[in-house]
């Protein structure tokens, strides 16, 4: 059974996907997370979800899903001031 | 040679000869997961080697060039792989001891020890987590994988009193407040054993046979393949690196 591994880096980050990995159930599918993508010290908290639960966007529905936000900039908040010294926004 | 030395070299030796069967696995194990956790296991138990060798003396001395007789490991840790099941239930009995012994050794009164076993602790209790959990879907598993894990729990059983075995070195340092009784430590390694093998649906082997000889340097006939393939690069190119 395969399941997708996402990995926290450090508290206040978002579980970010590393990568699958096969096991036969939850418990050893998040053991063996823990041993193949937090050998070093990647990480601090680790979710494991089988792979078959995954509702993906599908290529053939590309142009219809995210093309239509290409010509839209008045989404992107580029007209605020931001201020001076602010680095994590 | 101290004591004191002479029991770190004792679970330095279980540590390495430990690490150097597991990493037998490499490239062998059932899936490319379960390779990578045996090796990150072997890889713990090699690095509380290093720690403890060198606390007695030139590690690679002691690990590359000292004879048969002169180890000090238990037998248990010595034993061939045979399959995944007896690999599993080996490294069960052994985590189950580890964990206790180096939770008690991280209050010891001897700064090496005390300092190795605060690290190994967690290490150890990682390592009891998996192999427990193997040992149970093994057991609880199909009509096979349930015969060859008891058939492996029964091979290795016998060798575990060893690890609870007193003499009067041990009980100096017991009574220097530098390691735990053996006594002490075996009701624990009872518990978690009997609690596994239940949870496995495995029966708790009954043996009279108690192997021994390990502390004293006698050791079975599988060691001394171990320790050629161990040691025979470091005595061919001595001090060789890469």
């Amino acid at each position: 059974m395969l399941w997708e591994v996402f990995v926290r880096s450090r508290r206040g980050l978002s579980h970010t996907h590393v990568g699958s990995l096969h096991a036969d159930d939850a418990h050893l599918a998040l053991r063996n997370a823990r041993d193949v993508y937090t050998r070093r010290q990647e990480g601090t908290s680790i979710w494991v979800v089988p792979a078959a639960q995954i509702v993906a966007s599908s290529p053939d529905e590309k142009d219809a899903f995210f093309d239509p936000a290409g010509d839209k900039p008045y989404r992107h908040p580029t007209f605020y001031d931001v201020p001076e010294g602010l680095t994590h926004l | 040679m101290t004591p004191v030395q002479a029991y770190t070299l004792r679970l330095g030796d279980d540590c390495l000869v430990l690490g150097q069967r597991l990493s037998e696995w490499a490239a062998r194990a059932p899936t490319l997961e379960e390779d990578v956790a045996l090796l990150n296991i072997a890889l713990d138990l090699l690095g509380t080697a290093r720690s403890l060798l060198g606390a007695v003396g030139d590690e690679d001395a002691l690990a590359f060039l000292r004879a048969e007789p002169d180890w000090t490991n238990a037998l248990l840790v010595e034993l061939d792989n045979g399959d995944f099941g007896r690999t599993m239930a080996r490294q069960l009995l052994v985590s189950a001891y580890q964990v206790p012994l180096w939770a008690a050794l991280a209050s010891s009164t001897d700064p090496v020890l005390a300092g190795v076993a605060g690290k190994a602790v967690k290490e150890a209790t990682y390592h009891l987590d998996h192999a427990s959990a193997w040992v149970v879907r093994l057991g609880d598993g199909t009509a096979e994988s349930h015969a060859r894990v008891q058939a492996g729990l029964d091979g290795v059983w016998p060798y575990a009193a060893e690890l609870f075995e007193t003499d009067p070195l041990v009980e100096s340092l017991v009574q220097q407040g530098i390691t735990a009784a053996p006594a002490v430590l075996l009701p624990v390694w009872q518990q978690t054993v009997e609690r596994v093998l239940a949870e496995a649906t495995l029966t708790v082997p009954e043996s009279s046979w108690r192997p021994t000889g390990g502390r004293s340097g006698r050791h079975t006939e599988a060691f001394g393949y171990l320790l050629a393939e161990m040691q025979h690069l470091h005595r061919a190119h001595p001090g060789a690196s890469w």
